[in-house]
């Protein structure tokens, strides 16, 4: 068994050359009528790989990864996640989605659901779990990120750190394989910002695959093995987080740490 | 009035001229009022007893209800109002299936489908109920052997359909985009996204204007009185062309519809809180 899947993983690794890649990028264009979003990206993940993008705001980050679930369409371009083509309308995107979950800067959550309902109504609806067993999980991995004491309370009656939470620990429910974070702390208190930010380093030391859009470059320097700086629709710098803080290639991304680190 | 021996910062109310300040006091507000109404009610008494009618109130319970050896039955007006509430009943539920399909097709982002909804709701918005019952009972009756009852209710259900389509379509657009995002996210159908996180949300903001669409189409049932559909309004006419009690009945069938619609958005306020809650 273990062997036939080494031989399997290295035939996979044979073909391109790399280790497997779970989110494969390919020339990705994308126009909002007649501006040009996203420019030629390139990009690929590994499985178990934490990237973290940055930029500034408008150089297409969240697009970027709102196209790796299907949220936004992109216009051309190949785009491959966990082994499917990004399709819009298609019954492959709804299954990619339980693979792939996206925690948003505005957390998303259910307000007329309670904390268990918000967890479970995935597992139940979309999984088709029995509610007992997906009741069970959703307490276990509420215990995990830390707050199994809100479980019978409704989103509104938490602070924005423990609703974050939350919203991670909806997609952990689903058994999602890749994480998204589109700005995760950008909407919080700065108290609360460190309680989501601990969540999601535990979830880096588990080996999730992780892409992060965030400004939390504390955050990036410890987790990060791959950050990806974006200008204007553009790919400007990928580089690992050692050459990324200490010496940029590029003004552009020089000018953008100073501005960032330089307080 | 020694307001300013008060060391405690109280609100003073700005006071007028002497004169203002009596007439707005409480006692001279009623007496101004009773005066008032006591002259309308006068004008009225006078004017009904100088075209000489000769009230006959005594007669009008037997049209509502009579004692039989079985007990209580209901009679004429009663049956009326069961009939009204039946047209009713079944047409505010076709209308309320139509009202959502036409809502959802609205707001698809079919080619078609937009185009044939905002099409039906400008067609019904735009002609009177009351032409519209009459295409329905004479044009189209005659087309799909629609009977009266049949005809009255479908026009019903077509012209409240399109209201009910604008309310739930309001309400589904009061859902934060966001929302439509978290479901989408997590693998929901677009039917799940509607049923399981949408229109719970949506209700809320749907149930005030739809009370009101209840108690409306009610009373738009009257309006089938004109094909002859023997509903509350259809037997009132026919009792006072047998009775001449025109007074009485007209007040009579007012009266049981004031009741039953008061009664209604009573009710249908309190379940109103419950979802606000």
């Amino acid at each position: 068994m273990k062997t036939h899947e080494k031989q399997q993983k290295a035939a996979v690794s044979f073909v391109n050359d790399t280790p497997a890649s779970i989110i494969e990028v390919e020339q990705l264009n994308k126009f909002y009528g007649t501006f040009h979003a996203l420019k030629n990206i390139n990009l690929s993940v590994t499985a178990g790989e934490r990237v973290v993008i940055c930029g500034p705001s408008g150089s297409g980050k969240s697009t970027l990864i709102r196209c790796f679930n299907g949220l936004e369409s992109h216009n051309s371009g190949k785009l491959v996640v966990d082994g499917s083509e990004v399709f819009q309308g298609s019954k492959q995107l709804r299954a990619l989605r339980q693979n792939v979950g996206m925690v948003f800067q505005g957390f998303n959550l259910f307000p007329h659901l309670t904390v268990l309902e918000n967890l479970t109504i995935g597992p139940i609806r979309v999984n088709k779990k029995p509610k007992a067993e997906a009741e069970a999980a959703a307490l276990k991995v509420l215990e995990r990120v830390q707050i199994p004491e809100q479980a019978g309370k409704y989103p509104d009656q938490l602070s924005g750190g423990q609703q974050q939470r939350v919203a991670i620990a909806r997609t952990l429910c689903m058994g999602s394989k890749i994480l998204l974070f589109d700005e995760p702390t950008s909407a919080l208190d700065p108290e609360m910002i460190k309680e989501v930010l601990e969540v999601m380093i535990s979830l880096a030391e588990d080996g999730m695959t992780m892409v992060c859009v965030t400004h939390e470059m504390g955050f990036a320097r410890r987790v990060a093995d791959t950050m990806i700086f974006m200008d204007a629709g553009s790919i400007v710098e990928t580089a690992s987080p050692e050459d990324f803080f200490n010496n940029p290639r590029t003004d552009r991304c020089r000018a953008f740490l100073d501005q960032i680190l330089g307080h | 009035m020694r307001a300013n021996d008060n060391i405690k910062p109280v609100y003073v109310p700005p006071q007028g001229p002497v004169f203002g300040r009596i007439l707005n006091s409480s006692p001279v507000s009623v007496v101004l009022y009773l005066l008032t109404m006591g002259y309308i009610c006068w004008v009225v008494y006078i004017g009904a007893d100088n075209i000489g009618y000769n009230w006959q109130w005594y007669n009008i319970p037997q049209y509502v209800y009579s004692f039989t050896d079985d007990g209580f039955q209901p009679r004429e007006l009663l049956l009326g109002l069961y009939v009204s509430l039946k047209i009713s009943v079944i047409s505010f539920l076709l209308a309320l299936c139509m009202g959502l399909g036409l809502a959802l097709l609205r707001l698809s982002n079919l080619i078609v489908g937009p185009i044939v909804a905002r099409g039906f709701l400008e067609l019904v918005r735009n002609v009177p109920l009351l032409v519209l019952i009459y295409l329905f009972y004479y044009v189209l009756g005659p087309i799909f052997q629609m009977d009266r009852l049949t005809a009255g209710i479908l026009c019903l259900a077509c012209f409240h359909a399109a209201l009910i389509s604008e309310i739930l379509r309001a309400g589904i657009l009061s859902v934060p985009k966001s929302q439509w995002e978290g479901a989408a996210s997590i693998g929901m159908s677009q039917y799940q996204v509607y049923r399981y996180i949408i229109l719970p949300q949506a209700v809320r903001i749907i149930l005030p204007p739809m009370t009101g669409e209840i108690i409306n189409l009610l009373k738009s049932s009257a309006i089938v009185s004109v094909i002859a559909v023997a509903e509350l309004t259809t037997v009132g006419r026919n009792l006072i062309s047998d009775t001449y009690m025109s007074f009485e009945i007209w007040f009579t069938v007012a009266a049981i519809y004031f009741v039953v619609t008061v009664a209604i958005s009573a009710s249908l306020s309190r379940i109103e809180k419950k979802y606000t809650n």
